[in-house]
C-alpha cells in the first residue's frame, strides 16, 4: 500500500473512530438529529473563524466549530422550553438558520480564497496526503492527520473522564439529576466534544457524511451487544471497517471516497439489521412465527381443558377458523410433546397438557404494560 | 424590461417565481408535518432523493426536469418507507432511522454523482443544482414543471384539509370513522417528496427543511385555527421567497437559497417575539401587568389593615408603617401609589397615605375576598387557621366577584374568617 | 351462535351475561379473541357477549387488555384468532352505529383547533370525503356541546380548557356520532367532580334513549354506582354480567391477582351493604 493511501486509509479511521465514540451517545440519548443540525450549523463558526484570522488554521475553525455547536444547543433547547414550538421544529428552524449564515458569509466575505461550500459539504479525503503542515522549519506531515488525531483524543478524554456521567444521564437523567450530577453539563459537554468531532472530520469527509459517521457504526453497534462499553468498541471497529471497504469500493469505481465511506457503513448497517443474533430481523421474524404457533398450541390445550369429551378434529377447524393443513400441523406439535391424545373420538389434552398450561400464558398479568 | 431603475433580468423573474412557488407551497404543506411532529423528516427527504436523482439520469440520459423528478420521488417513498421498517422492525429509535437513510442515502447519491462525472457527456453541473440549489439556473421549464406540481399539493390540501387535519389531530378516531389513515399518511408523504423535490434546486438539501418548517412554526404563533394557519404560512413562505429572491438579486454574492431562509427565520423570530397571546414578549408583559396590580392591590389592603387595627378610624398611614408591614422599600411603595392615586383610591399628606371612600370600598372588596377563602379553606378543606393565610393572599387577586359571591352563598354568608376578623358586606351599588 | 357456545363450554366458571328473550342481536359480541402483540400476548381467548340499551364498565389491572379489547372491535388492532361482531354484524358493515371516545391523552392538545372544531369532526362521517362541514353539521355540533353544558367554550382553542372541559369535548363529538353503541376509554379519568356528574347524567340519558356504552373505567369504588353490568378483564375474561351478580370480591380479587387493596373492599362492601372484612 503505498504512503498517500495510507494516510487517506488512517485520516478516515481516525475520524470513524472519533465520531463513533461521541455518536454512540448520540444514538443513545435519541439525539441523532442533534448532531446533524450541529453538523451543518457549524458552518458561521469556520467562516468567522477563516474571517478573522484569514487562514485556514485549525485552532481557530475548532474553536469557532465549538461555539457554534454551544449557540445552536443553547437555541435549540430554548425555543423547546419556551414551549413554542415542539423539538423537531426547534432543531429544523435553527440548523438552516445558521447554516445559511455561513453560506453567506463565505459567499459575501471569502469569495476570493478557497474555504468554498463544496469542500465544507462534502470534503475530500484524496487530498490530505497532499495537504501538510510545518512547523519549526520541518514538514510535520499531513495536516489531517494531527487533526483528526487531536480530536480523537478529545472524544477519549471525555468520555474517558465523563464516563459514568454519560452513562447515566444517558438511561436516567432524572435519577442524575437527584443523584447531584448535572445533566445539562454533561449534554453541553458532550455537544462541544461533537462540535469539534464535526470540524476535524470537515477536511476528510465533509459536513453531511460526517452524520453518517456518527450515526451509523453505533446504530449497527447497538443491534449488536447489550453493554455501554461493548457498543462504543465495537462501532469504532465496524467505522473502521467502514472506512476500509468504502475506501476499496469508491477506488474500483473511481468515485468520491466519503461517498464510498457511508455507502458501505450503510451495508454494514443492513447486515447488521437483518442478521443480528439477537436483534435482527431474520431472528425476529422466526421468533413471532415461534410464537405464534406455540399461542395456537396453548389455544387448543385451553379449550380441550375445559372439555369434557374429545373434540374432533373438524369441529376444532371449524371453530378456530383454521385450514385442514394448520389444525394437522399443530396437532402433531402438541402430540410430539405429548401434550394432546388422539382416538377415534378426537383430540384429549393429557396431563402434562394440563400442566403446561399454568405456566402459560393465562397466568395473569402483574405488571403493567 | 426595467421598473424604476431596476433592471429585472429574464433571470430574477425566473428566480422570483420559483422562489415564491416554492414558498407557499412549502409553507403550506410545511403545517402538516410540524403538527405531525415530522419536520426533520422533509430534510430526510432531501438528502434522500439524491441518489434517485442521479440514478434518473443515468436511465435516461436526459437533464430534463420532469425524469429527474421521478427518479427523486421514488428514492423519496423508499426512503420513508425504509424509516418506517427500521423503526418498526428493530429497536432503533425514530431519530438514529432518520439520520441513517440521510446520510446512507446521501453518500450512495455522492457515489453516483462522482461516477457520472467521469462518464463521456457527464458534465454533472446540472445535477450539481440538485445539491446546493442554484436558483438562478432555472429556466421556463423548470418553472413550468414546478408551477403545475405545486398547483397540484395546493389543490389536494384543499380537498382532502379536513382528512389529513383528522391524521394529524387524532388518527385513531379517524381510523375509527373509517377513514383509510394509513393510504392518508402515504398521500401525505408523497407530497411532501414531490415539495421537496422542487424545492431543491431552490434552496438546496441543506436548507430545504427550513421551507416547510420555519413558515408554519411562524403562522401556528398568530393564530389557533389550522385554516388561518395554514394560509398564514403559505403567505409568509411565500414573501420569504420573493423577499429572499428579489434581495440576492440586488445585492452580490448573495446566494438565493440562504437569503430565503434568513428572511423567513426572521419572520418567525419576530412572530416569537410579538405575536398577540402566544408571543413572548406579549407574554412577559402580561407577566409584568399581572405583578404589578398584585402589588397595588396589596399596597391598598396594607392601608386598610392598618386602620382596622386602630379600630376602624381609617387616617393617614405613614410611609416607614407601610414598609415594616411587608417589608417593602420606600421606592416600591411610591411607585405602587401612584396608580392609585391617580384612580382616587388613596390620598396623600406628605409621604402619608389615607383611604378615600372609593378606595375603602374597594380595599373592602379584596378583604372580603381574602377571608371568604380562607372561611372555605379551613371549614370544607378543614385546614388549620394558621395555615391558610398564605394561600389566601395569592388567591384572593385570583378570583373574580362572581366566584367569590357564589362562595360566600354557599358559606352561608359568613360574618367572620377564622381569626375572627369581620368579612366586609358584599356592596350592593357601585359609586 | 349463542346455544351452540354453550353446549361445547359446559364448564365455564362464570354464568354467562344475562341474554334478554329478545330477537335484537347482543350491542357486543366477542367471540375467543386473542391478541398478541409482538412476544406478548394481550387478550387471551376473550369471549363476551354484551346486550343493548346497558351501561357496562370494564375493569381490571393495567396492561389487561382493556383499552386492546375496545380497539379489537374499532378493527384497529388485528385479532390473533377469534372475531367481533357489532349488533351481530363485523364492526366495518356497522361503523355508524358505534362511537368511540378515546383515552385523552391520546391526543395532542396543543393543536390548532378549537373545542367545536374537535366536536364537528364526529361528523365528518357524514360529511363525506372532500367537502367542508355545512351549517347544519356545525349547528349539531354546537348542540352536542351544549348538552354537555360547554357551549359557551365553543371557540376556545383546545390547550386552554381544563381536564374536565377536555373529557367534555370528546364526550360532545361522541354525541355528535348519534351512535347507538359508545365505545368509552376511560371516560372518568382525571376530571373533577362536577365533570364526572355531568358525565354520569349523560350516561343515564344515553341509556334512556336506548343506547349501549360500553366504557373502560379505572375507579372500582364507582363501578356499582354508575354502571349495569361489568367485564373484569385480566388479560383473559374473569367474569361477566350484572354489577350485582358479578362484582363480587371473589372475581376483583381473581381479577387483580392478589389481595385486594382497601378501595375494593371498599366498594364491594358498599354493593352488598356489608362491613369490610379486615382478612
Amino acid at each position: 500500500m503505498s504512503g498517500p493511501t495510507l494516510v487517506v486509509l488512517a485520516v478516515g479511521a481516525l475520524v470513524a473512530s472519533s465520531c463513533a465514540i461521541v455518536g454512540t451517545f448520540l444514538v443513545l440519548r435519541r439525539m441523532a438529529l442533534l448532531g446533524d443540525a450541529i453538523s451543518h450549523a457549524v458552518l458561521p463558526g469556520i467562516a468567522l473563524a477563516f474571517m478573522m484570522t484569514g487562514s485556514r488554521a485549525a485552532l481557530p475553525m475548532v474553536v469557532g466549530a465549538g461555539a457554534l455547536g454551544v449557540v445552536t444547543v443553547f437555541l435549540v433547547e430554548a425555543l423547546h422550553r419556551s414551549r413554542r414550538l415542539k423539538e423537531d421544529a426547534s432543531i429544523g428552524v435553527v440548523f438552516p438558520a445558521l447554516f445559511a449564515i455561513g453560506v453567506i458569509l463565505v459567499s459575501r466575505y471569502t469569495s476570493q480564497v478557497d474555504l468554498d461550500i463544496d469542500c465544507v459539504l462534502y470534503g475530500e479525503i484524496a487530498y490530505a496526503p497532499l495537504d501538510t503542515i510545518s512547523a519549526f522549519g520541518r514538514n510535520l506531515g499531513p495536516k489531517a492527520l494531527w487533526v483528526t488525531g487531536a480530536t480523537l483524543l478529545v472524544d477519549l478524554a471525555l468520555v474517558l473522564l465523563l464516563y459514568k456521567e454519560l452513562k447515566m444521564t444517558s438511561f436516567d437523567p432524572a435519577l442524575a439529576a437527584a443523584l447531584g450530577f448535572s445533566p445539562v453539563l454533561v449534554h453541553y459537554a458532550l455537544m462541544s466534544a461533537v462540535s469539534v468531532t464535526v470540524v476535524g472530520a470537515f477536511e476528510s469527509v465533509g459536513a453531511i457524511l460526517v452524520v453518517a459517521m456518527l450515526v451509523v457504526p453505533p446504530a449497527a453497534a447497538y443491534l449488536l451487544v447489550e453493554r455501554l462499553s461493548a457498543m462504543i468498541a465495537l462501532a469504532v471497529g465496524l467505522g473502521i471497517a467502514a472506512t476500509g471497504l468504502g475506501y476499496a469500493f469508491a477506488r474500483a469505481l473511481d468515485a468520491s471516497i466519503a461517498g464510498g465511506i457511508a455507502s458501505a457503513a450503510g451495508a454494514i448497517f443492513v447486515a447488521a439489521w437483518i442478521a443480528s443474533p439477537r436483534h435482527g430481523v431474520i431472528v425476529r421474524v422466526a421468533r413471532n412465527r415461534a410464537l405464534a404457533r406455540r399461542l395456537d398450541g396453548e389455544l387448543l390445550l385451553l379449550h380441550l381443558k375445559d372439555r369434557a369429551a374429545a373434540l374432533p378434529l373438524d369441529a376444532v377447524r371449524r371453530r378456530f377458523g383454521w385450514t385442514g393443513k394448520k389444525v394437522g400441523r399443530v396437532v402433531a406439535e402438541l402430540e410430539s410433546e405429548r401434550l394432546v391424545t388422539q382416538d377415534n373420538g378426537g383430540l384429549a389434552i393429557t396431563p402434562e397438557g394440563a400442566r403446561s398450561l399454568e405456566t402459560a400464558g393465562t397466568a395473569p398479568l402483574a405488571h403493567s404494560g | 424590461m426595467t421598473e424604476g431603475g431596476i433592471v429585472i433580468s429574464y433571470t430574477l423573474w425566473n428566480v422570483l417565481a420559483g422562489s415564491t412557488i416554492l414558498g407557499v407551497t412549502g409553507g403550506v404543506l410545511g403545517c402538516f408535518t410540524l403538527l405531525r411532529r415530522q419536520s426533520l423528516l422533509g430534510d430526510a427527504l432531501a438528502h434522500a432523493a439524491l441518489p434517485g436523482v442521479c440514478v434518473a439520469f443515468l436511465l435516461t440520459g436526459s437533464k430534463s426536469p420532469l425524469p429527474l423528478l421521478l427518479g427523486a420521488l421514488a428514492a423519496g417513498v423508499a426512503g420513508s418507507l425504509l424509516i418506517l421498517s427500521i423503526v418498526r422492525w428493530s429497536r432503533v429509535k425514530e431519530d438514529s432511522a432518520i439520520g441513517i437513510i440521510l446520510s446512507v442515502f446521501f453518500g450512495l447519491g455522492i457515489v453516483l454523482l462522482t461516477r457520472i462525472q467521469q462518464l463521456p457527456g457527464g458534465n454533472q453541473s446540472g445535477l450539481d443544482k440538485f445539491l446546493f440549489g442554484q436558483a438562478a439556473s432555472l429556466v421556463a421549464s423548470d418553472l413550468a414543471v414546478m408551477g403545475t406540481l405545486s398547483l397540484a399539493v395546493l389543490a389536494a390540501v384543499v380537498l382532502l384539509f379536513k382528512e389529513w387535519k383528522l391524521l394529524a389531530f387524532d388518527r385513531t378516531f379517524g381510523a375509527s370513522l373509517g377513514y383509510p389513515m394509513r393510504g392518508l399518511e402515504i398521500g401525505l408523504t408523497c407530497l411532501l417528496v414531490v415539495v421537496v423535490v422542487v424545492g431543491l434546486q431552490t434552496v438546496g438539501v441543506v436548507l430545504m427543511v427550513a421551507t416547510l418548517v420555519t413558515p408554519a412554526a411562524a403562522a401556528r404563533q398568530w393564530t389557533d385555527r389550522l385554516s388561518v394557519m395554514t394560509v398564514l404560512s403559505g403567505a409568509i413562505g411565500g414573501i420569504s421567497g420573493a423577499s429572499g429572491a428579489i434581495a440576492s438579486g440586488l445585492v452580490s454574492h448573495l446566494p438565493t437559497g440562504p437569503t430565503i431562509v434568513l428572511v423567513a427565520s426572521a419572520m418567525l423570530v419576530v412572530s416569537l417575539l410579538f405575536a398577540p397571546n402566544r408571543g413572548l414578549l406579549w407574554a412577559a408583559l402580561r407577566e409584568r401587568r399581572f405583578t404589578a396590580r398584585i402589588r397595588r392591590e396589596n399596597l391598598l389592603k396594607d392601608v386598610y389593615l392598618f386602620g382596622e387595627r386602630g379600630g376602624g378610624r381609617f387616617e393617614f398611614v405613614s410611609r416607614p408603617a407601610l414598609m415594616g408591614e411587608r417589608g417593602l422599600g420606600g421606592a416600591e411603595i411610591e411607585r405602587h401609589s401612584l396608580p392609585l392615586l391617580r384612580a382616587g383610591l388613596l390620598e396623600r399628606f406628605g409621604d402619608a397615605l389615607r383611604l378615600t371612600p372609593a378606595g375603602l370600598v374597594e380595599a373592602e372588596r379584596l378583604v372580603r375576598k381574602h377571608r371568604l377563602w380562607e372561611v372555605y379553606l379551613t371549614r370544607r378543606l378543614e385546614l388549620p387557621p394558621d395555615h391558610v393565610h398564605r394561600d389566601a393572599e395569592a388567591m384572593e387577586h385570583a378570583l373574580s366577584e362572581a366566584a367569590v359571591d357564589d362562595l360566600d352563598e354557599m358559606l352561608g354568608f359568613p360574618e367572620v374568617d377564622p381569626h375572627g376578623r369581620r368579612i366586609p358586606r358584599r356592596e350592593k351599588a357601585e359609586t | 351462535m349463542n346455544p351452540t357456545h354453550a353446549a361445547e363450554q359446559p364448564a365455564r366458571e362464570t354464568p354467562g351475561p344475562a341474554i334478554e328473550p329478545t330477537e335484537a342481536p347482543p350491542a357486543l359480541e366477542v367471540h375467543d379473541l386473542t391478541v398478541a402483540y409482538r412476544t406478548q400476548p394481550v387478550l387471551w381467548d376473550v369471549d363476551v357477549a354484551l346486550p343493548a340499551g346497558r351501561l357496562t364498565a370494564v375493569v381490571g389491572p393495567n396492561g389487561a387488555g382493556k383499552s386492546t379489547l375496545l380497539k379489537a372491535v374499532l378493527g384497529l388492532v388485528k385479532p390473533t384468532t377469534g372475531w367481533v361482531k357489532v349488533f351481530g354484524a363485523p364492526y366495518a358493515e356497522k361503523r355508524s352505529w358505534v362511537g368511540y371516545v378515546p383515552q385523552r391523552e391520546s391526543v395532542d392538545w396543543d393543536f390548532p383547533t378549537s373545542a367545536l372544531d374537535v366536536v364537528t369532526m364526529g361528523l365528518y362521517g357524514q360529511v363525506g370525503w372532500f367537502r367542508r362541514p355545512s351549517r347544519t353539521h356545525v349547528a349539531t355540533a354546537l348542540e352536542c356541546l351544549d348538552k354537555l353544558g360547554i357551549k359557551d367554550l365553543a371557540g376556545r382553542q383546545i390547550s386552554q380548557l381544563s381536564g374536565g372541559q377536555q373529557q367534555r369535548v370528546f364526550l360532545a363529538r361522541a354525541l355528535a356520532q348519534d351512535a347507538r353503541l359508545y365505545l368509552m376509554d376511560e371516560p372518568f379519568a382525571g376530571v373533577d367532580a362536577t365533570t364526572e356528574r355531568a358525565i354520569f347524567a349523560l350516561l343515564k340519558e344515553l341509556r334512556r334513549e336506548g343506547r349501549t356504552v360500553v366504557a373502560v373505567h379505572h375507579d372500582l369504588p364507582t363501578v356499582p354506582e354508575y354502571f349495569d353490568s361489568v367485564v373484569l378483564l385480566n388479560m383473559r375474561l374473569v367474569a361477566s354480567g350484572p354489577v350485582a351478580t358479578t362484582f363480587t370480591q371473589e372475581n376483583l380479587q381473581q381479577t387483580y391477582g392478589g389481595r385486594l387493596t382497601t378501595l375494593s373492599q371498599a366498594a364491594e362492601a358498599l354493593l352488598h351493604r356489608r362491613p369490610v372484612d379486615k382478612k
